[in-house]
């Protein structure tokens, strides 16, 4: 059972998480539902919305946290897990989630998507995959394929797309699971599960651009439900994605990392410390 | 003999390759002056070898304060000759210094017996196998100790200190190996200065420029600190990670210089005040975020060890080249903080000023340390608290709606902390309006860059924008910032002690200018020397773009990597004056 199932607490709706800024995104755009399942996980976890901080770097679904009433950073490209572990390790009984692109992520923040997963604080990030850069008018990201034709890369990049789950779990993290824009629910029982999950918690979410790859559409013929419960095997895990069709929605692995957290329990003084300096 | 101006003021010299004990021996003969009463300085040269190559220490020890080393050395002890060519250049010796060294080692390099100091020979490696254990860089320690004055009871005291109790074969065999050296210095007595201690050292402390940093921002209240491993800033976050552990604080290795200014900016985004430490190049990677900082409105501390640029230049010596990216290295109007300390002691109270600015002002300071006073370990007066803490204007309970960046008349608007019900709101660096609304309006720009320069140059930072030596009607001033105000210090208490009178003026606030106050402290000057240590005179460029200097000026600057010594500055401004 998860919390989306359970009554939801009645002064958190997930209305309640929305603020009044009307979202910058073309029409049709994935990141819209990202956003909903967001909403909808916060209210089935019940959580304040003062208690959560939502951290995010540029581009399109980076804009997300001034949708939300709740704490929000918009900091610059690609450093938003590293803003997200400074806050969260400061501040542990925050709610952190880290939002974002592929672009974001995999690209320019790359160093710091493998170090976050290595690293294993407990934060909840949420790339919104739409394999292409939006803000820019359709560049392609790590994630794209390599035939795609672009006017920076016509013809194609040629190149292997990223595999960020894979590279997830190779790192260390500690949970990951895919979702898709067009099940705002789904999606939303994947982020309550990321949420509660301790440690560095990955959840990749295919978000169509409707305006740059309009092919992307055709994704919801393709989705379906992973064939398998999660593991806690990442190996087991690895498998299932490589061999996978790239479509497969659900947790896929669950770990059993103990989190990053330091103790911030003061044991010593300054008093003591500066002792150490007398003649 | 040798004989400075001040006879109670001594510079030695020991030099020997890895593992020789360079560093031990010199350590411990300044622990010992410390804990004898004497005042102190000492700076390590090492070859590029990562561990185990030739090392030189230098310490200069006195009966009065000091802050540089001074011009010569009135003694070198070399434990073995290897590579000491490499540091020729540091060993300033003359025809009244002393060379004390083991035969056995073979004769003294060409590079040294060149400046005509006088060569003692000593057998320190056959005296060392007198002793059971003993070991030739004690020998020496000892010898140096006898030479130059220092009682046994301090050296006993500090290499038990150094050695530990929990090694008594190693501290016996060491201080039978000191006494020794002692007996055998004795019988050069005379050869060098002698201190003849007080032995009366009231609060004093031992302490490198890093460790002042690391204290001074723990006085204020930094409790979160996020670093990547660069010489010559490594020691502070080393320092500081036990340090904050104990404090209940957390210090987290980055995994590069662009996740360590993020973490700290989210720590204190979350009310934590928080800290980085890097050198030039990590600083180069910082400089976008630093103006997150800005446009955000997030306090955040930067501190950077300048070490020879551009590039890695070198990484383990001393520059002041920093100064222009500090200052003016931010893309877009980012006005924000720069301080500099003035000595070893000082990177202590201007550390600590400098995140008491952060928080005050919302604002990302950075503190420009140097090379030379970073890794300078130093007898100081137990350095005083200034009382300058971390004090963030915060929105405990906020009023609906909340407005993030309000535009006020002091510039700083009440910041609400994550967890607190009513105040959220998403920092960002987009520009925005009061609330935090992004917005590309002409206006909300117009008013938050008025807000953010207003903040800062409305502030009364008070007196410890610089430190103003004057005695009077000088008609000469040294301006200078940083380091060499250490020997620019000793450089004008020399002309004065010749009856010439000349002006000091350290800047410590290096932005934003303070032209009027500047303007105050050179009243009546005529001639303005500028001191500093880059070959492009980036501090000279950055006094003529943002002050009105009065008279004529003359530049005094070099560039790395050897540090300035009193007598460079001293002969430049007898040159000037009539």
């Amino acid at each position: 059972m998860t919390a989306l199932d359970m009554v939801p607490a009645p002064l958190h709706a997930p209305k309640d998480y929305r603020s009044a800024v009307k979202p910058v995104w073309c029409p049709g755009c994935g990141d819209y539902s990202v956003l909903m399942a967001l909403q909808k996980a916060f209210a089935a976890l019940a959580l304040p919305p003062e208690s959560i901080a939502v951290v995010s770097g540029i581009g399109c679904s980076s804009r997300l946290p001034a949708y939300l009433d709740c704490y929000g950073f918009h900091g610059v490209h690609g450093r938003a897990l590293a803003v997200a572990t400074g806050l969260k390790i400061a501040r542990p009984a925050l709610t952190v989630v880290v939002v974002g692109g592929d672009g974001d992520g995999f690209s320019i923040g790359g160093n710091h998507f493998l170090h976050a997963a290595r690293r294993n604080v407990d934060l909840a990030y949420i790339v919104m995959d739409n394999r292409v850069y939006g803000m820019t008018k359709g560049q392609p990201s790590p994630t794209t394929e390599p035939d795609w034709d672009s006017a920076i890369a016509p013809g194609g990049t040629g190149l292997r797309p990223f595999q960020p789950m894979v590279v997830a779990l190779a790192s260390g993290a500690n949970f990951v699971g895919r979702g898709f824009a067009s099940d705002p629910n789904g999606c939303a029982r994947i982020i309550v599960e990321a949420i509660r999950h301790p440690g560095f918690a990955f959840v990749e979410i295919m978000s169509p651009c409707v305006t740059f790859r309009p092919d992307e559409r055709a994704w919801k013929l393709r989705v379906h439900p992973t064939d398998a419960p999660p593991t806690d095997d990442p190996a087991e895990a690895a498998h299932r994605i490589m061999t996978g069709d790239g479509f497969g929605l659900g947790v896929i692995y669950a770990g059993t990392r103990a989190p990053y957290q330091p103790a911030l329990a003061a044991t010593s003084s300054l008093a003591a410390l500066e002792q150490g300096f007398a003649v | 003999m040798a004989q400075l101006e001040d006879p109670v003021d001594v510079s030695i010299a020991i030099t020997g390759s890895g593992g020789a004990g360079v560093m031990t021996a010199g350590t411990v003969l300044l622990d010992a002056a410390a804990a004898a009463g004497c005042h102190g300085l000492m700076t390590r040269s090492s070859g590029p070898q990562i561990r185990g190559g030739e090392a030189a220490a230098l310490l200069r020890l006195a009966t009065r304060p000091i802050e540089s080393h001074a011009d010569r050395l009135d003694l070198l002890i070399a434990l073995d000759w290897a590579n000491v060519q490499r540091f020729a250049a540091e060993l300033a010796l003359d025809r009244a210094s002393v060379v004390l060294a083991d035969p056995a080692a073979g004769p003294p390099p060409e590079a040294i017996t060149a400046k005509g100091a006088r060569l003692v020979e000593l057998p320190l490696a056959h005296w060392a196998k007198s002793v059971p254990g003993g070991r030739a860089n004690m020998v020496a320690l000892g010898v140096v100790g006898a030479l130059i004055g220092l009682p046994e009871a301090p050296l006993a005291a500090a290499l038990e200190r150094f050695v530990g109790k929990a090694h008594p074969d190693a501290l016996t065999a060491s201080l039978a190996a000191v006494r020794l050296g002692a007996a055998q210095g004795g019988a050069l007595n005379g050869a060098v200065p002698r201190l003849a201690p007080t032995g009366a050292p009231e609060a004093r402390w031992v302490i490198s420029g890093n460790q002042a940093t690391g204290l001074g921002a723990l006085r204020a209240g930094v409790r979160f600190v996020a670093g990547y491993p660069i010489t010559p800033a490594t020691e502070i976050l080393e320092w500081m990670a036990p340090a904050l552990h104990g404090l209940g604080g957390a210090l987290v290795q980055a995994e590069d210089e662009l996740a360590a200014i993020n973490m700290v900016l989210g720590a204190s985004y979350g009310g934590t005040p928080a800290l980085t430490a890097t050198s030039g190049p990590g600083l180069a990677l910082m400089l976008e975020a630093i103006g997150l900082g800005v446009a955000a409105e997030v306090p955040a501390v930067v501190v950077d060890v300048m070490r020879v640029g551009p590039s890695t230049g070198i990484p383990t010596r001393t520059e002041q080249a920093d100064l222009d990216i500090a200052v003016s290295g931010l893309h877009g109007d980012a006005p924000h903080i720069v301080v500099a300390p003035l000595s070893v002691s000082d990177c202590l109270g201007t550390t600590q000023w400098a995140v008491h600015l952060a928080e005050a002002l919302q604002v990302p300071a950075i503190v420009l340390s140097d090379q030379s006073l970073a890794q300078a370990r130093a007898i100081v007066p137990r350095p005083p608290d200034l009382g300058l803490t971390a004090r963030r204007e915060v929105a405990h309970a906020p009023a609906a709606p909340y407005q993030r960046y309000a535009v006020t008349a002091s510039g700083v608007s009440p910041m609400s902390l994550p967890g607190t019900p009513g105040g959220q709101y998403t920092a960002d660096g987009l520009e925005h309006g009061a609330s935090g609304i992004p917005s590309s309006q002409p206006q909300d720009h117009a008013a938050q860059l008025d807000k953010r320069a207003r903040k800062l140059t409305q502030f009364d930072y008070g007196a410890r924008w610089a430190e103003i030596d004057s005695v009077g009607d000088e008609a000469i001033a040294i301006v200078t910032w940083g380091s060499p105000a250490g020997p620019a210090r000793e450089a004008v208490a020399r002309l004065r002690r010749q009856g010439r009178a000349v002006r000091l003026v350290a800047l410590r606030l290096l932005a934003p200018a303070l032209p009027e106050r500047l303007a105050a402290a050179l009243r009546g000057i005529e001639h303005i020397v500028v001191l500093e240590q880059s070959h492009g005179a980036q501090f000279y460029r950055y006094l003529r773009a943002w002050y009105d200097l009065p008279g004529a000026t003359t530049r005094l600057n070099r560039p790395g990597p050897l540090a300035f010594r009193p007598g460079e500055i001293h002969r430049r401004l007898s040159e000037l004056l009539p």
